[in-house]
C-alpha cells in the first residue's frame, strides 16, 4: 500500500512540474518574453552577432534539415576524434588511453544520437576532458536538436501556404540558453547539495570499512573512488534524456546518486522535459486540448507499464520463493525480486526508474534490468520497441508520437468518410510516406540489427546467459539502440567490432531517418492551407482518439515484436511459471 | 441498378473468373505491392514443392503443396475481386460502343449555307469544323449548335427516353455525339478533337481504363506497403532468432521456409490489399449508376471531403415555381376587386405563377374563368423591356409586374405609388415572398403575394447534413430580403442573394480561403468560372459545353439535388476503404495466436499456452490461418462492391460504430473462423 502511494506521488510531482515548464518552453520557442529574458536576451543577441547568425532567416525544410545534419555530422567527427585522441588532450590525471576506432565510433554515434549506449565503463575509459568537453556537450545539444525539430514540425502545422519552418540556429540557441542550461544548473546545485561529486581532482584511494575476500582468496582492503565533474554531467544526463552514466553502474552508484532526495530529483528529471513538451506543443499550436490528448495517451501507457513492472517485481518468480530461499515479504526490508537492485532504493523506486528511463529514451539506470523478472524486463524492452514514443527523448519522443497520430488519423479518418487530416492539414501520399518512416524506423532498425546479430555465430559469445534469457539480452541491446535509449540489459558484452559498428549504425539510422522525415512533413504541411473544422471532422482531442492512438502504437509494436518477444521474455516467463 | 446483381449475373462472373487468371501476369501484379508479395510467395512455395519432389525437403511435401495451393488461390481471389468490380463497367462500356454506329457526317464548308456539304466519316471531323444533322440522323460529334433548333433523343447517354430541345444560343446549345436528332435540323460546330468526345470519355470512365490511383488510395497503399516491409523483416529476422534460439537450446531449427512464408502472407494486409482497387472501382461504378460521370477518381474522393454545398434555390430548395398565396388590396381597393383584376390579367398567362393566381381567385371568391373574347380583351405578354404583363380591354388596361416596373408605369401616367403599397411590398419580400403589384388604368390596386414553396423534407435533409458537418448555401437571384426569409424557412446555413457568376466565384473563393471544400452544380456558360473554382463541380448534362468542361463531374439526369447523393457516395467510398483496412490489420492478432505457438512449440513447449484457440496441430494451425486469409477476401467482395453502410451522423458516432464492427469484429471474427476451419480440417482427417 505504501508503495502505491510512492508511485502516485512520483507521477503527481512529474505532472505538477511538467505543466508550468511546458508553458515556459512554449513561450521561449515562440519568442515571447519570459522571466529570464531580461538576463538572457542580450546573451542571445550576442551569440547571433558573434556567430554571424541571421536569426531572421526563415529556413525551408531542406535548409533546416541540412543544418541539422551538418551540425550532427560535425559533432560526430569531433567527438570521435576526442575519444581516440584523449591521451594527448588535457584533464586526464589518470592517463587514460585513447579508444579503439570502433568503440569511438560507437560511442560518438551513441552520444550524437541522444542514445548514450555505453559499451565501456566511464570511470575507466574516459578522461575528464572527454567526459566534459566531449560527451557533456553532446548531452546538451542533442536534446536541443530534438526540441528544434519538434518546433519545426509545430510551425509546419501552424503556417499557411508558407515555405519556411523557422530557423535552426535560433531554435538551438534558445532551447540551450533558456531551457537546458538553466534547468541543469538548478539540478546540479540540488545534486551537489546531496553530496554528488563536482571536481577535477585525481581518483582517490580509500580504505574499506570492512575488507572483502574475493572468490580466489584475495583480501581487498582498499577502493579507488573516481572523482570528477559528476553532478553537472548527471544533471544533463537525466534532463536531456541522455542517460550515459559518469560511472559504469550509472545512477546505481552512490557517487552519482547518494540519497533518496537525489534519487527523486534524478527520477523526475528523466521525464520532466518530454512530458512538459506535450503541453508546450498544445500551447504553441494554439489548441491546448491537442497537447493534452497526446500527453494522456503517453501517460496512460506509462502508468500501465509501471503497474506491470511494479507488480512483476514485487511478486518475483515462483523459483525465488521456493524453499524460502528469498524472503519476498516486505517486513524489515524491501521484499520482492531484489536481485540487481540497490537495497537503498527497493522495488518501487527501482521499478519506477526502469519504466521512466525506458519510456523516456533516457537509458540511465539505478538497477540492473537483466535481473528483472521476465515480465518486468519485457516491459522496458517493449517501451523501447514502441519507438520511444511514451514521452520518449526530448523532442523526438513527441514528434515520434505525432507520427503515430498521423497514422491513427489516417485510418480512423477514412472510417468517418473523409480523406484524413491532422490539426487541419490534409494527409496526402507525401506525408504518409514520411510518417511511415518515422513510425517504422525503430522496428526496422531493431529487426534488421538483431536479425543479423542472431544469425552470426560469434554473437553467442557476448551473452551472459543461454536460452530464452540469452536471447532477451541480445534483443534488449538492439532495442536499446533502435529506440535511441541506451540502457543496457547488463550481462551483454557489447564491445566487439561487429557489435560496436552495427549498433552504432542502428542508432544513427533510427535517429536521423525520423528527423529528416519529420522535417519533410513540416515542410509540406507548412505549404498547405488549413481545412476548416466541422462536425464531420474527426476529433483529435477526445477520449476516443486517445484510445485509438494508444491502440495504434501498441498494435504496430505488437505486430513487429510479438514473435521476437515470444522467443525471449514470454517463453522465459512461461518457463518460470512451470507451464 | 443494384450492385449485388454483379455477383448474381453468371455472365459477369464467368468473365471475371477468366480475367482473374489473365491478371496473373506479373506486370499486372506488380502494381499492387501487397498482392505482389503473395504472388512471389506462391512462386517460392511452388519451387519448394518441386524441390521437395526431387528430395530437397523444406517441410513435408503434402504440407508445402497445401500451402502452395492456398497461396495461389489467395492471388486468384484478389484478381477476381478486381475483375468482378470492373465487370459491370466493362459491360456498360460494351453497350455504349455497340450503340455508337459508324456515322457519316455532313461536313459543311460554310456554316451559313447548310445546303452544301460533303459526307465524311465522323472520325475525321476536327475541332472547329461544322456539320449538319437532320431528323433521324445520329449526331456524329460533340459540338455547339450554331443554327437551328431540334428535339434530340439523348437516351444513349442519359438513359432518359424523353427527348430534349437543343437550339442555338443560350444554355441548351450543347449536343453530344452518339445522340439522335428526332425532328428538325441543326448546324453544329465541333468542339472536341476526334477520340476525345464525351462518349469516348464516358466509355473510358465506366470501363475504368483511364482509372488512375487517387491520392488517398496511393497514401493508403504506402501504408500497406510499409506494413508489408515490416512483416517481411519480422519473418526474416524470426528465422534468424529461431536459428539462434535453437542453437542455444542445442536442437535443430524448428521453422521451415514454407511455414514462415505462410506467416508472412497471413500477416501482410492481404485483405485490404486484395480489395483496395475493387473498392475504388465499385465507388466509381456506384456513381455511374447514380447517372453521374466523374472525370477522375480524385473528384469522388473530394466529394467525401466536401463540407460546403452551393445549392441553387430553384429546383433544389423550392419547387420550381411560385404560387399566389394572398391578395393584399391597398389604397381603399377591396380584395375582391383586386382578385377580379388579377384573375383577368392572368387568364391568358400560361406561366405557373399566372395559373396559380387564377386558382387562388377561384378558391377565395369563386371567380370563374371568363372568355377572353367577351369584352374584346387581349393579352399583353411579359417582355424584358416592360417587365409587366396584363390585358387591354374596352376602355381599360390591367398590368401586373414587379414593384419598380409598376411604379414607373403609374408615375409615368401621373399617379402616385402610395406608401401603403410600398409597405405591403416590403412586407411580402421580408416574408420570403415575391410581391407582384397589380394596377388598373394606371392606378395601383394592391399586391399579390407569390410564395416560394419549400420542397418537402428539405429542411430535415439540411439538418442531417449539418449534423455531418456539411454547410448548405442557397444561391438565388432574389433580393437579399426575400432570400433571407426563404433561407430561414428552408434551414440553410448561408445564402447568396442576387447571385451573379462573379458573386458565386467570389463566394467559393471566400469559403476555400477559410479551408472549406466547396461543391456546386451548374449548367450555364456563365457558371463555368465558378465550376472551375469549386472542388467538386457537377455540370448538368443539359448544360453548355463550357460548363461541362469546367466541371469534374457530369450529371446525366441534370438533377439539382444530385450533389447530396454524390457526397454520400464519396464518403461511403472512403469509409469502406478505412473500415476494411482496420479489419485487415485487426485480423493479424488472431493469426499471430494461431501461428506463433505452432512455429515454436518444438522449441518451447510452454508456448502452447498461447494456442488459445486450441488448434489441432501445428500444421493445421498454419493451414487454417492461411485458408482463412484466402477465404476472407471472397467473403468481403460483396461488401467491397456495395460499400459499408452510411448514415448521416456526426463523425464521432460514425467512428464508434465502424470501430466496433470492423475493429473489434476484425479482432474476434478470425479467432472463430480459424477455429472452425481447424475443426473441419481435423474432421476431414486432412491434418
Amino acid at each position: 500500500m505504501e508503495s502505491v502511494l510512492q508511485y502516485v506521488l512520483y507521477l503527481l510531482i512529474l505532472v505538477a512540474l511538467a505543466i508550468p515548464l511546458g508553458r515556459y518552453i512554449s513561450k521561449v520557442m515562440n519568442g515571447e518574453k519570459v522571466v529570464l529574458s531580461r538576463v538572457l536576451a542580450p546573451c542571445e543577441r550576442g551569440i547571433y552577432k558573434v556567430l554571424h547568425i541571421d536569426e531572421k532567416e526563415d529556413m525551408s525544410w531542406k535548409k533546416y534539415a541540412g543544418s541539422v545534419i551538418a551540425f550532427s555530422a560535425i559533432s560526430l567527427v569531433i567527438l570521435t576524434a576526442i575519444l581516440m585522441l584523449q591521451k594527448f588532450l588535457p584533464w586526464n590525471p589518470e592517463g587514460i588511453g585513447g579508444m579503439s576506432w570502433h568503440l569511438a565510433f560507437n560511442t560518438s554515434s551513441s552520444f550524437v544520437t541522444n542514445t548514450n549506449w555505453q559499451a565501456y565503463s566511464g570511470e575507466s575509459a574516459l578522461s575528464y576532458f572527454s567526459q566534459a568537453m566531449g560527451l557533456t556537450v553532446q548531452n546538451f545539444v542533442t536534446p536541443a536538436v530534438g526540441i528544434c525539430v519538434l518546433y519545426a514540425l509545430i510551425r509546419g502545422f501552424l503556417h499557411l501556404k508558407h515555405k519556411g519552418i523557422g530557423n535552426f540556429w535560433q531554435d538551438m540557441t534558445r532551447s540551450l540558453l533558456y531551457v537546458l542550461i538553466p534547468l541543469s544548473m538548478i539540478v546540479t546545485v540540488l545534486l551537489v547539495s546531496q553530496g554528488v561529486l563536482q571536481n577535477l581532482s585525481g581518483y582517490q584511494t580509500v580504505d574499506l570499512v570492512e575488507p572483502i575476500t574475493t572468490e580466489d582468496g584475495t583480501v581487498v582492503t582498499q577502493q579507488v573512488i573516481p572523482m570528477g565533474p559528476q553532478a553537472s554531467q548527471v544533471a544533463i544526463k537525466q534532463l536531456g534524456t541522455n542517460g550515459g552514466g559518469y560511472n559504469g553502474v550509472n545512477s546505481a552508484s552512490p557517487l552519482e546518486n547518494p540519497t533518496p532526495f537525489s534519487n527523486l530529483i534524478e527520477m523526475i528529471s528523466l521525464l520532466l522535459i518530454p512530458a512538459a513538451l506535450c503541453f508546450s506543443f498544445g500551447r504553441s499550436i494554439k489548441d491546448k486540448k491537442q497537447g493534452r490528448a497526446v500527453f494522456l495517451a503517453m501517460f496512460i501507457l506509462l502508468v500501465v507499464s509501471l503497474g506491470i513492472v511494479a507488480y512483476s517485481e514485487q511478486a518475483a518468480t515462483p523459483q525465488m520463493s521456493q524453499d524460502g530461499m528469498v524472503d519476498l515479504s516486505t517486513v524489515d526490508q524491501a521484499g520482492g525480486n531484489m536481485e540487481g537492485k540497490e537495497t537503498r532504493f527497493g522495488i518501487a523506486t527501482s521499478a519506477t526508474w526502469a519504466v521512466f528511463t525506458t519510456a523516456a529514451s533516457n537509458g540511465s539506470v539505478n538497477s540492473m534490468h537483466d535481473s528483472y523478472t521476465p515480465m518486468g524486463g519485457m516491459i522496458p524492452m517493449l517501451l523501447m520497441q514502441l519507438g520511444e514514443v511514451v514521452f520518449g527523448g526530448v523532442g523526438c519522443g513527441l514528434y515520434g508520437m505525432l507520427g503515430f497520430a498521423i497514422l491513427t488519423v489516417f485510418i480512423a479518418g477514412l472510417m468517418v468518410g473523409r480523406t484524413p487530416e491532422y490539426l487541419g492539414k490534409k494527409i496526402e501520399p507525401r506525408e504518409m510516406k514520411m510518417a511511415v518512416l518515422v513510425c517504422l524506423a525503430t522496428p526496422i532498425g531493431i529487426l534488421v540489427g538483431s536479425g543479423i546479430a542472431a544469425a552470426l555465430p560469434a554473437t553467442a559469445d557476448s551473452l551472459n546467459n543461454g536460452g530464452a534469457h540469452g536471447f532477451s539480452e541480445l534483443l534488449y541491446a538492439y532495442s536499446s539502440a533502435g529506440g535511441n535509449n541506451g540502457s543496457a540489459f547488463a550481462g551483454f558484452n557489447a564491445n566487439t567490432p561487429f557489435l560496436n559498428v552495427s549498433i552504432g549504425l542502428v542508432m544513427l539510422f533510427v535517429r536521423f531517418t525520423p528527423i529528416l522525415a519529420i522535417l519533410a512533413i513540416a515542410g509540406s504541411m507548412a505549404r498547405k492551407n488549413k481545412v476548416a473544422v466541422s462536425a464531420g471532422t474527426l476529433s483529435t482531442t477526445n477520449g476516443m482518439f486517445v484510445f485509438l492512438l494508444i491502440f495504434v502504437v501498441l498494435l504496430i509494436g505488437a505486430l513487429s515484436f510479438f514473435p521476437a518477444l515470444s522467443l525471449g521474455p514470454i517463453a522465459e516467463q512461461l518457463q518460470s511459471l512451470g507451464l | 441498378m443494384n450492385q449485388k446483381s454483379a455477383l448474381r449475373d453468371p455472365a459477369l462472373i464467368r468473365r471475371a473468373i477468366k480475367d482473374a487468371f489473365l491478371k496473373l501476369n506479373p506486370k499486372v501484379q506488380i502494381k499492387n505491392p501487397v498482392m505482389f508479395l503473395v504472388f512471389v510467395s506462391s512462386v517460392l512455395t511452388t519451387v519448394l514443392f518441386i524441390l521437395g519432389l526431387i528430395g530437397i525437403q523444406d517441410a513435408p511435401t503434402g504440407f508445402v503443396l497445401a500451402i502452395t495451393v492456398i497461396l495461389w488461390l489467395t492471388v486468384l481471389f484478389a484478381n477476381f475481386a478486381e475483375a468482378i468490380a470492373e465487370g459491370r463497367g466493362k459491360a456498360q462500356a460494351d453497350a455504349l460502343r455497340a450503340s455508337r454506329k459508324d456515322v457519316t457526317a455532313h461536313r459543311l464548308k460554310d456554316p451559313a449555307d447548310h445546303k452544301v456539304f460533303e459526307d465524311v466519316a465522323s472520325t475525321v471531323l476536327k475541332k472547329g469544323e461544322f456539320f449538319f444533322a437532320s431528323a433521324g440522323e445520329q449526331i456524329p460529334a460533340d459540338g455547339e449548335v450554331v443554327e437551328g433548333a431540334a428535339s434530340v433523343d439523348e437516351s444513349a447517354i442519359t438513359g432518359e427516353s424523353a427527348p430534349v430541345i437543343r437550339e442555338a444560343g443560350g444554355d441548351r446549345s450543347a449536343v453530344t455525339g452518339g445522340t439522335t436528332v428526332l425532328s428538325d435540323w441543326l448546324v453544329v460546330r465541333v468542339t472536341q478533337e476526334p477520340g476525345k468526345s464525351f462518349m469516348d470519355q464516358m466509355i473510358a470512365m465506366v470501363e475504368g481504363a483511364s482509372r488512375k490511383k487517387t491520392p488517398n488510395e496511393i497514401a493508403l497503399q504506402i501504408l500497406l506497403a510499409a506494413l508489408t516491409v515490416i512483416f517481411l523483416l519480422v519473418v526474416v529476422s524470426l528465422y534468424a532468432y529461431s536459428m539462434f534460439s535453437a542453437d542455444q537450446a542445442g536442437v535443430g531449427n524448428p521453422t521451415s521456409v514454407t511455414s514462415l512464408v505462410a506467416l508472412l502472407v497471413c500477416l501482410a494486409p492481404t485483405t485490404i490489399g486484395a480489395l483496395l482497387s475493387a473498392i475504388g472501382i465499385a465507388g466509381m461504378s456506384r456513381l455511374n449508376q447514380a447517372n453521374v460521370l466523374a472525370m477522375s477518381g480524385r473528384a469522388i474522393e473530394a466529394a467525401g471531403d466536401v463540407d460546403t454545398l452551393l445549392l441553387d434555390k430553384t429546383g433544389t430548395i423550392t419547387l420550381g415555381n411560385r404560387q399566389a398565396a394572398e391578395f393584399v388590396p391597398v389604397d381603399g381597393c377591396t380584395e375582391r376587386d383586386l382578385a377580379d383584376a388579377a384573375q383577368l390579367s392572368s387568364l391568358a398567362d400560361e406561366t405557373p405563377e399566372g395559373r396559380s393566381i387564377v386558382v387562388l381567385a377561384k378558391e377565395r371568391f369563386g371567380l370563374r374563368g371568363r372568355n377572353l373574347g367577351d369584352r374584346n380583351i387581349h393579352f399583353v405578354p411579359f417582355t424584358a423591356a416592360t417587365r409587366m404583363s396584363g390585358v387591354n380591354y374596352d376602355g381599360g388596361e390591367i398590368r401586373k409586374g414587379a414593384a419598380e416596373a409598376i411604379k414607373a408605369y403609374v408615375e409615368e401616367a401621373g399617379y402616385g405609388f402610395s406608401g401603403q403599397c410600398q409597405e405591403e411590398v416590403d412586407r411580402v419580400a421580408r416574408q420570403g415572398g415575391t410581391p407582384l403589384v397589380v394596377a388598373k388604368n394606371h392606378r395601383v390596386m394592391g399586391v399579390i403575394y407569390l410564395k416560394d414553396i419549400i420542397k418537402d423534407g428539405v429542411k430535415e435533409k439540411f439538418a442531417d447534413l449539418r449534423k455531418m458537418g456539411i454547410k448548405t448555401i442557397m444561391i438565388t437571384g432574389d433580393n437579399p430580403v426575400t432570400a433571407a426569409a426563404i433561407a430561414a424557412e428552408a434551414g440553410v446555413d448561408d445564402f447568396l442573394a442576387q447571385a451573379t457568376p462573379e458573386g458565386k466565384l467570389e463566394m467559393i473563393r471566400k469559403y476555400q480561403q477559410q479551408g472549406h471544400l466547396v461543391a456546386m452544380t451548374g449548367d450555364g456558360t456563365n457558371d463555368a468560372p465558378a465550376l472551375a473554382q469549386a472542388d467538386v463541380a457537377v455540370a448538368m448534362n443539359s448544360g453548355t459545353q463550357a460548363a461541362k468542361e469546367a466541371g469534374n463531374m457530369v450529371d446525366l439526369d441534370s438533377s439539382p439535388t444530385k450533389l447530396i447523393e454524390i457526397v454520400q457516395i464519396g464518403k461511403q467510398l472512403l469509409m469502406t476503404r478505412g473500415s476494411l483496412t482496420t479489419f485487415s490489420i485487426a485480423n493479424d492478432v488472431a493469426k499471430y495466436f494461431a501461428i506463433i505457438p505452432a512455429l515454436f512449440i518444438a522449441l518451447y513447449p510452454q508456448l502452447d499456452v498461447l494456442n488459445i484457440m486450441r488448434l489441432h496441430s501445428a500444421q493445421s494451425a498454419i493451414l487454417s490461418a492461411t485458408i482463412y486469409n484466402a477465404l476472407i477476401i471472397v467473403a468481403l467482395i460483396p461488401l467491397a462492391l456495395r460499400g459499408v453502410k452510411y448514415r448521416e451522423v456526426p463523425a464521432g458516432k460514425l467512428l464508434k460504430k465502424n470501430l466496433l464492427v470492423y475493429g473489434l469484429g476484425g479482432i474476434i471474427a478470425p479467432f472463430i473462423a480459424i477455429k472452425i476451419i481447424d475443426l473441419i480440417l481435423a474432421v476431414l482427417g486432412l491434418v
